[in-house]
């Protein structure tokens, strides 16, 4: 996408995303001036088991960054920063002096160390480390994948004891290359990809030495923490060579950053294949005890950092998905909507799609899917209907966590990712919530809250405020359900939520 | 009764042929089965083949029936998928433009508006996903009738209302605004339907070139002239939205 209209300076964003690198050219109204885009081989060594080849990542991220520029016709003189914005929690160990990864990076979703973490939290469980990190012991987090690494590789523990190992998550590694690698690049987080290893002190944003020795993760290897928005060096070389390299944020961080939600209370919500959503909690990290996760929203510089509580729905869009490939009742995705709005309501059908369990705000991992209140009146229409109100009901039960985590109500939601295309879901999903929900222009949030806090350190914009003028609203809707209905149906979701536990006898 | 088309006939024929039990047929196959000369029968499949109805397998060089085929079965393109589409070119149009972008497609006797993004200017605005406007006097609606046959029929046969002192409502006059707007790829509406507002639109096609919807912006009659004329940079951001959305369309769908 490129515009003869728009001129100079820019910011480039690189997103070293799950199944992709891209790199995005943002102008200074926040608009797209060139986008370039490579996928990654996706590695199953296991069952269970995901890796990514990050030397391929690096390749890759040269290659969009080089391929952005050219397709934008700039120089790097026209490009005031680099922002990174990342896949959260996937681990990667490699070593200082060759530059080389000594195993392949241990992606998110890998649960190869589901026992190792039952095993940590000993006679605790899950909650060992929460209140100093506001996580539960989970195999998703990159601590424990770093312990099996260490525990894994044949003589990496000694060679990390001895100083010539260092850990990151693919922030780390980008910007460590970035800056130079071998020949001087610097080794550094930043405080939302740290929130995500299980080894940051929230309150402190240190790492935890008592964390560190339970779990036997030498110091050495660790990166400093810095802010998500401050200089952390140059580019060495390639296309964008001499440019400040100056933010990273977790993606759904970055999300946060890019729909400007910088007032506490302030929520977005990205629906893709599952949902994240994550609400700004101001300058206190609040602890959840509904079942949400307690994370660093972002920290600007040297200000004083934001918190943010982080709500995930595993199966949002994939339920579309489902109906399309393993059902056949649509032929894409967007069809979903034709077949729902044929019908006025959901026929008393209600879709609880616990396919691998229930997340928050259950974590009910013998739950499986249902659909409840079937009679002969329904129809694949009806069902059509119970998909979409799926996506909205377990939004709405998130945000009512959030609120009794935070006391703070939700005013307005905003939204991005695919299925933000869908009128009805959007309608349904205002409905239910009893608040606007808003779309904005740039649908590319990640990248965007990437180059915000990038262009933030450099003086690019001078202030949160001005990226608050730049957010342009597409589309609003607003609550149109009458307050009976909406409870009625409430209660009937709830009812079918209940169907969907213990399905398991056996949960071991 | 008039004489038929014999080489439709043949050609008919040979797709019954090809969709009978045995799907892949040689040339001989299908000339000996129709009683036709080889060279006949491969002139009509030539030209079959050419238009995508017929498929000649490269390496055996048999024939089966072709992609198109199952393409006018099922040629609909479903509006919500061309909103999926037109998404972020239509917020890029909002943003370049400073306007507000409207998607329509034929509904009936009217345009139904299946995408609505905000002028880019802060100011309360409300969705108007699922107005009409009417085919006479809007942009949308003259763009889907110079284009759609069907939108055309529509238009000429029913009554075209006047909504100000500017609506084209005399079936000449209209059809000569229709020639207009053929011959430049874009159609205009100042202060036709409402006053005070105009609009841009041009056509989306789908890859076959079928119209299938119309884009445009619409706003303040003052913001959109400049002049007497309307201000060419926002037809040519109009125009490349829809290219861009047609392009889209043409590349992915299948």
């Amino acid at each position: 996408m490129t515009d003869a209209h728009t001129t100079g300076p820019f910011i480039a964003a690189i997103d070293q995303g799950t199944t992709s690198s891209r790199c995005i050219v943002f102008d200074k109204d926040g608009r797209i001036v060139a986008v370039d885009q490579k996928e990654h081989e996706q590695i199953f060594p296991k069952p269970g088991w995901v890796e990514h080849n990050a030397a391929e990542i690096w390749t890759n991220v040269q290659e969009v960054v080089a391929g952005a520029i050219a397709k934008a016709g700039i120089t790097p003189a026209d490009v005031k920063a680099i922002g990174i914005t990342n896949q959260r929690e996937t681990t990667l160990l490699w070593d200082k002096n060759t530059g080389e990864p000594v195993h392949n990076a241990i992606v998110w979703q890998d649960t190869r160390t589901d026992a190792l973490c039952k095993e940590l939290g000993r006679n605790v469980g899950q909650d060992r480390f929460r209140r100093q990190t506001g996580l539960p012991l989970a195999s998703y987090f990159a601590g424990p994948k770093v312990r099996w690494l260490l525990d894994n590789v044949e003589g990496l523990r000694e060679r990390a004891e001895a100083g010539d190992i260092l850990f990151g998550t693919m922030d780390s590694w980008v910007i460590w290359n970035l800056t130079g690698g071998t020949d001087g690049g610097v080794h550094v987080t930043d405080v939302t990809n740290a929130s995500r290893t299980l080894l940051m002190n929230l309150h402190e944003m240190r790492w935890d030495e008592k964390i560190l020795q339970s779990m036997d993760i030498p110091s050495a290897v660790l990166p400093q923490i810095r802010s998500s928005a401050e200089v952390y060096g140059v580019a060495k070389a390639g296309p964008l060579k001499g440019v400040p390299v100056a933010s990273a944020l977790g993606d759904q961080q970055a999300a946060l950053f890019g729909q400007t939600c910088f007032s506490e209370g302030e929520a977005k919500s990205t629906y893709g294949t599952g949902t994240f959503m994550l609400m700004n909690t101001g300058h206190t990290p609040v602890n959840s005890y509904n079942g949400l996760l307690t994370t660093v929203g972002y920290q600007i510089g040297a200000e004083r950092p934001v918190y943010a509580l982080e709500g995930s729905i595993a199966v949002t869009g994939a339920l579309v998905q489902w109906m399309r490939d393993q059902m056949g009742l649509i032929k894409s995705a967007a069809e979903i909507e034709t077949l729902a709005s044929s019908v006025e309501d959901n026929g008393g059908a209600y879709f609880v799609p616990a396919f691998s369990g229930l997340f928050a705000p259950y974590w009910r991992p013998d739950a499986r899917g249902v659909i409840a209140g079937l009679t002969r009146y329904v129809t694949k229409a009806h069902i059509a209907r119970a998909v979409l109100e799926a996506t909205a009901w377990q939004t709405r039960e998130i945000s009512d966590a959030m609120t009794k985590d935070s006391g703070v109500e939700l005013t307005a939601l905003k939204v991005d990712g695919g299925m933000t295309s869908n009128n009805l879901l959007m309608q349904t999903l205002s409905d239910f919530l009893d608040a606007p929900v808003v779309r904005p222009m740039v649908a590319e949030t990640t990248c965007l809250g990437a180059a915000y806090a990038a262009g933030l350190a450099v003086g690019f914009w001078s202030s949160t405020d001005e990226l608050r003028a730049n957010w342009r609203r597409a589309a609003e809707w607003t609550p149109r359900m009458d307050a009976a209905t909406r409870d009625r149906e409430y209660k009937s979701w709830l009812k079918a939520v209940q169907r969907s536990m213990g399905w398991l006898d056996d949960e071991s | 009764m008039a004489k038929n088309i014999q080489s439709l006939e043949r050609a008919a024929a040979m797709l019954r042929l090809l969709a009978g039990g045995e799907r892949r047929l040689g040339l001989s196959e299908v000339a000996s089965s129709l009683g036709l000369a080889k060279g006949t029968a491969h002139g009509i499949l030539r030209t079959l083949q050419a238009e995508g109805f017929v498929e000649q397998d490269p390496a055996s060089g048999r024939y089966q029936l072709g992609a198109e085929l199952l393409r006018l079965g099922s040629t609909y393109l479903d509006v919500h998928e061309l909103r999926a589409r037109a998404l972020v070119w239509t917020d890029d149009l909002a943003r370049s433009s400073g306007e507000s972008v409207y998607l329509g497609v034929l509904h009936q006797k009217g345009v139904l508006i299946v995408h609505h993004v905000f002028r880019p200017d802060d100011s309360r605005q409300v969705l108007e996903v699922g107005a009409m406007q009417p085919l006479h006097s809007s942009a949308l609606g003259k763009v889907l009738s110079a284009y759609d046959p069907v939108a055309h029929n529509e238009v000429v046969e029913n009554e075209r209302k006047t909504f100000t002192p500017h609506t084209i409502t005399d079936v000449r006059d209209f059809e000569a605004v229709l020639d207009l707007t053929r011959a430049r790829g874009w159609a205009a509406d100042v202060e036709e339907t409402w006053d005070g507002v105009a609009s841009i639109a041009a056509p989306i096609h789908d890859r076959r070139r079928m119209p299938v919807g119309a884009v445009g912006i619409t706003g303040a009659v003052e913001r959109l002239r400049e002049g007497q004329d309307l201000r060419g940079d926002l037809v040519a951001a109009v125009r490349d939205c829809a290219r861009a959305v047609s392009r889209d369309l043409g590349a992915s769908r299948f």
